[in-house]
């Protein structure tokens, strides 16, 4: 199809290059420069799609992101729903297609990268137009180091769209002029394509810059094909320009019907003609411009239809002049055409009343119901606006610190007026940062501005057609209308953030750009009241869609949070572990052989820890290194138990409680030294320990000297378990007397390992003789494998998590976090003797005196064995006991509990539970019921230490 | 994106601090000598103005360090921030 729009000249488009796309299947062609929408309409098409909830033919009505017609969804080079064709940069091999509102993602994995960039500006200037151009010089010039964004894929702004002239040639040459002398100051970055989407507090930006998506299939793989600047300003110029204002009117969302500075756009921008035939329909001077321009270039203009009693006396006269037709105190009150307007409803218009009309055939109809300042980044930087009576738009209400509007997104819409405003505007950013200005500062001379006659405020025209509003389209994306708002006003809403809810105005893909204000007037204009009154909705960011993934930038798939390993990660993964979660930690939950599920595995592994020797990788414990002459008072203050009188050399298990009692963590603590300790925490708690102690040592008792660290990472910990494990420890480690005599329980020592400094700790989280050695993350694999070794002829077996939940519950140790809620104290566990009665205080020590504490109904933790020794409760199940005559109680039945571990048990040869129940250690050797999938489980109450209860077994 | 000045590093994105709650609640002296109730105030009570609050921050992923502030809690403005061995600035 050949472009029968074309104009024969004109456009910054690349004329002697031919693009090919398709839309709706349809192989077309365009030019570098093009838009998928400049394209389009040079193709003589307008209509893009069907609305999403009337089914009405829909066309571009706008040149740039303001568009509420023309949504698209690319199919090549990469799915994406919902573009604006006015927005899609033209390539060669662009697939694309209508949107009716709705669009569908991409259900292949976008290979593309996207990436973020932080940067730090003296003054950030949005918008490379008139203004922000002249502020970005001014700034650049003063030496300020200045950021300037734009959204478009080259600078000029509003001089691309039309035919200005500075210094006496025309405006881009002024505009190539700047960029290159901004390109020579080494301290501005200025990056087009780059949509400034969001202003936060302190000068914070975000903005995204479209970096390959206009070179399509040719776009290098190595550049990331979106960019989040994540810019801090200390001053910020917005200069962000002006998106011009519909007229409602009946049936105005045919194809065809568009803006009229949009005309202008296509016409000297991408070299189109909108169509043959065109009727300007206009409340102000601005619109004869598009009138005169498309005139010139061959359009027939029927009529400017201006809406003003008197029109505008010096535009008439200029149109006379070229022969067009110009009808004063006229309006447009309808249109007809399906696929695309024919024709334009015309009718005189006084004191707000439409007399007879008359249809003027036309494809093209232009609009113009006046300019509303795009005011998006002020407001949301909280800015407030005031309703400006003549130009029937919001302004900047109020001078914010650190961010300045200028230009027409101010209400300055002169050429001069835009260039000495942006400059006044840089100059005081510039004085409020103490930046000298530079002594030269030159901006070019714009032609003498005319005084444009008085434009009419007018929302809608009032309906003639019969339809009562019902296709008078105030937002054409979501099908909304004049009779919506009248329904919501009817329904009594008053405030225009209801109504907006109400209608959905404003909602959709452009976020009401050029429904917003109109919704404000034709609201006021109902309920009576000021415009002033109604105020628009809030701005809130992003100004245009922002894709997810350009959001997510690199921060995704592994990286999306750190995964941390142990130095042993890549023997596990040899041996087949199955990893499990821990945090950010990746641990070995078990090691299956081959044809092993997890059950037969964990049997296996807790089998050889209870009867021989098991080896775990429990690197992942957290450690804190605490010192200094007050270590021992600090840990005194933090453990419900008496630190102090530890010895050097010995270790102690301890708990930590919050101020309410409740036990937060617990752990062994090492004394290595009169003024240091090392504390071992949970693997989850290792983190918020360390805060916990920061806290209570720098927040109230900084006079106690003391420091803690993480050391964590430092070591690794590698229990040894089981009844041989004095035989594989004392082997790798001739030189420490391993006997229980020399090396007691809940005692440590340091040793050597080829001149490699271990400390080996008998603690043991088991029940079992266990020997944890401690050693530099260096060594770990060479130690690993020595223990292996010296453990081969006693069938020493690796075990992961889960085989050490198991033993651990055997024991009765609970896991803080998994047996515990927050809501349990170290009596509630049955740890009463790890409760100092001698410490005056310690965190916690006074909540425990409180009544509620010494309730004999507080839940405590007890053991559970099903009676039918197969059941494995699910953790989590609630605990119900029946009444004496073996009846459950009516409903609500009382819950006395849940189940909080649960497992099968090698050493017991069934499985059992800890469980926290009101009353429970009362309750021992009753039976009560936990329900498992519709059925009540008959369950024992027993106490919470299941194997060795006398605690034979640690010494071996 | 908020910055908050760091007593310690100057100011630094919001998202590198914790809240720590009210300032100036210190733990008593004696917490064996309080009532119930009164110990019940220390754990559990604290005051949620609309307005200038002094408040306990922590630059948790800065330098670790707690400090205090005077923030506004309508317009989330920081007014001042001072060491925790500052006196508790009177708020107007």
């Amino acid at each position: 199809m050949t472009s029968t729009h074309r104009a024969p000249e004109g456009g910054r488009i690349d004329r002697a290059t031919t693009v090919e796309f398709t839309f709706d299947g349809q192989t077309l062609t365009g030019h570098p420069g093009d838009t998928l929408a400049s394209a389009l309409l040079a193709s003589g098409r307008h209509r893009v799609a069907t609305s999403t909830k009337l089914g009405r033919p829909r066309g571009i009505a706008a040149a740039w992101a303001e568009d509420p017609g023309g949504l698209v969804q690319i199919e090549e080079p990469f799915p994406e729903p919902m573009l604006l064709a006015t927005t899609v940069e033209l390539h060669d091999g662009l697939a694309a297609h209508g949107l009716p509102g709705q669009g569908r993602l991409a259900d292949v994995p976008d290979s593309a990268r996207y990436d973020a960039v932080h940067h730090h500006a003296d003054v950030l200037v949005v918008g490379a137009g008139p203004a922000g151009l002249a502020a970005a010089l001014t700034a650049a010039r003063a030496g300020a180091r200045v950021a300037l964004v734009d959204e478009q894929s080259e600078a000029g702004g509003s001089l691309l769209s039309g035919t200005d002239r500075l210094d006496g040639v025309p405006a881009l040459r002024w505009v190539a002029a700047a960029v290159a002398e901004l390109a020579g100051h080494p301290e501005v970055l200025h990056l087009q394509r780059t949509t400034a989407f969001g202003s936060y507090d302190d000068g914070f930006v975000l903005a995204l810059e479209r970096r390959t998506d206009h070179l399509g299939a040719a776009a290098p793989k190595h550049v990331s094909r979106q960019r989040v600047w994540r810019i801090r300003a200390r001053s910020i110029v917005v200069a962000t320009g002006a998106h011009e204002r519909p007229v409602v009117f009946a049936d105005n969302d045919r194809p065809g019907i568009m803006l009229a500075g949009a005309a202008r756009t296509f016409l000297h921008r991408y070299g189109v003609l909108p169509g043959r035939q065109a009727v300007v329909f206009t409340t102000n001077d601005s619109a004869y411009d598009a009138a005169l321009d498309l005139h010139r270039a061959g359009v027939r203009v029927q009529a400017v239809v201006d809406a003003r009693p008197e029109g505008s006396p010096r535009r008439r006269e200029e149109c006379e002049h070229a022969g067009i037709r110009v009808l004063s105190g006229a309006v447009v009150t309808g249109t007809q055409g399906v696929e695309r307007v024919t024709h334009a409803l015309v009718a005189p218009f006084a004191d707000g009343e439409v007399g007879a009309g008359s249809a003027i055939a036309c494809d093209l109809l232009l609009v113009s119901g006046g300019w509303n300042p795009a005011v998006h980044l002020f407001s949301q930087t909280r800015g407030r606006l005031r309703y400006d009576e003549a130009l029937g738009a919001f302004l900047p209400g109020e001078q914010l610190d650190g961010l300045a509007v200028t230009g027409s997104a101010a209400g300055v819409f002169d050429l001069a007026g835009c260039l000495a405003d942006g400059q006044r505007v840089a100059g005081a950013a510039l004085g409020a940062l103490a930046i000298p200005p530079a002594g030269e500062d030159r901006l070019p001379t714009a032609p003498e501005p005319v005084v444009p006659a008085a434009p009419l405020v007018l929302w809608r025209v009032p309906d003639t057609s019969g339809a009562e509003g019902s296709t008078s389209f105030v937002d054409l994306q979501r099908d909304a209308t004049v009779a919506d708002i009248a329904r919501a006003v009817g329904a009594g809403l008053r405030s225009i953030e209801h109504v907006k809810r109400y209608t959905t105005i404003g909602t959709a893909h452009d976020q009401g750009k050029t429904s917003g204000v109109l919704t404000s007037g034709i609201t006021a204009e109902l309920l009576g009241i000021p415009v002033q009154d109604t105020g628009t909705t809030t701005f809130r960011p992003p100004y245009t869609p922002v894709a997810f993934a350009a959001l997510a930038g690199r921060d995704r798939g592994r990286l999306f949070d750190p995964e941390r390993v142990t130095a042993l990660h890549e023997w596990h993964v040899a041996a087949g572990a199955v990893f499990e979660d821990v945090g950010q930690w990746k641990r070995p939950r078990y090691y299956p052989q081959p044809g092993e599920d997890m059950e037969a595995a964990v049997l296996r592994e807790c089998a050889a820890a209870r009867t021989g020797v098991g080896v775990l990788d429990g690197s992942t414990l957290g450690k804190i290194d605490v010192q200094g002459p007050d270590a021992a008072v600090l840990l005194d203050l933090l453990y419900t138990n008496l630190m102090s009188s530890l010895k050097v050399g010995s270790v102690r298990y301890g708990v930590m409680c919050g101020v309410d009692g409740m036990v937060i963590d617990d752990g062994t603590v090492l004394r290595l030294a009169e003024d240091r300790f090392l504390v071992l925490t949970t693997t989850g708690g290792a983190a918020k320990i360390l805060d916990w102690m920061e806290e209570w040592a720098q927040t109230e008792w900084p006079e106690l000297r003391v420091h803690c660290t993480s050391v964590t990472e430092q070591w690794v910990t590698l229990p040894v378990v089981g009844p041989r494990s004095r035989d594989v420890v004392g082997t790798v480690f001739p030189q420490v007397d391993v006997s229980t005599e020399a090396f007691p329980f809940m005692t440590w020592r340091d040793t050597t390992l080829d001149g490699v400094p271990v400390r080996l700790a008998r603690i043991s989280f088991s029940g079992e003789l266990a020997f944890e050695v401690y050693v530099n993350p260096w060594y770990a694999v060479a130690v690993w494998q020595r223990l292996l070794e010296a453990g081969r002829s006693y069938g020493i077996t690796p075990y992961g998590t889960e085989t050490m939940h198991v033993l651990r519950a055997e024991k009765g140790y609970p896991i803080i976090g998994q047996d515990t809620d927050g809501t349990v104290t170290p009596h509630d566990l049955g740890m009463a003797w790890a409760v100092s009665k001698k410490k005056p205080d310690f965190i916690g020590k006074r909540s425990f005196a409180r009544p509620a504490n010494s309730d004999p109904l507080r839940k405590q933790l007890v053991g559970l064995l099903p009676v039918d020794r197969q059941t494995v409760l699910p953790e989590g199940s609630q605990i119900v006991e029946f009444l004496a005559d073996g009846r459950l109680p009516p409903p609500p039945v009382p819950m006395l509990g849940h189940v909080t571990s649960s497992y099968r048990s090698a050493e017991l040869a069934r499985p059992f539970a800890l469980a926290l129940v009101k009353g429970g250690r009362s309750r021992i050797g009753e039976t009560v019921h936990v329900p498992v999938n519709g059925t009540l489980v008959p369950v024992e109450v027993t106490g919470p230490v299941l194997v060795d209860p006398e605690g034979a077994r640690r010494d071996g | 994106m908020q910055l908050i000045a760091c007593p310690w590093c100057g100011p630094r994105e919001e998202v590198e601090f914790s809240y720590g709650g009210q300032a100036h609640v210190p733990y008593p002296d004696d917490p064996g000598a309080l009532s119930d109730e009164e110990w019940a105030h220390y754990v559990f009570f604290r005051a949620n103005p609309k307005g200038r609050f002094a408040e306990r921050w922590k630059h948790s992923a800065g330098c670790r360090r707690w400090f205090n502030a005077i923030r506004d809690t309508a317009t989330y403005r920081f007014e001042r921030v001072y060491r925790l061995d500052d006196p508790k600035p009177v708020i107007p």
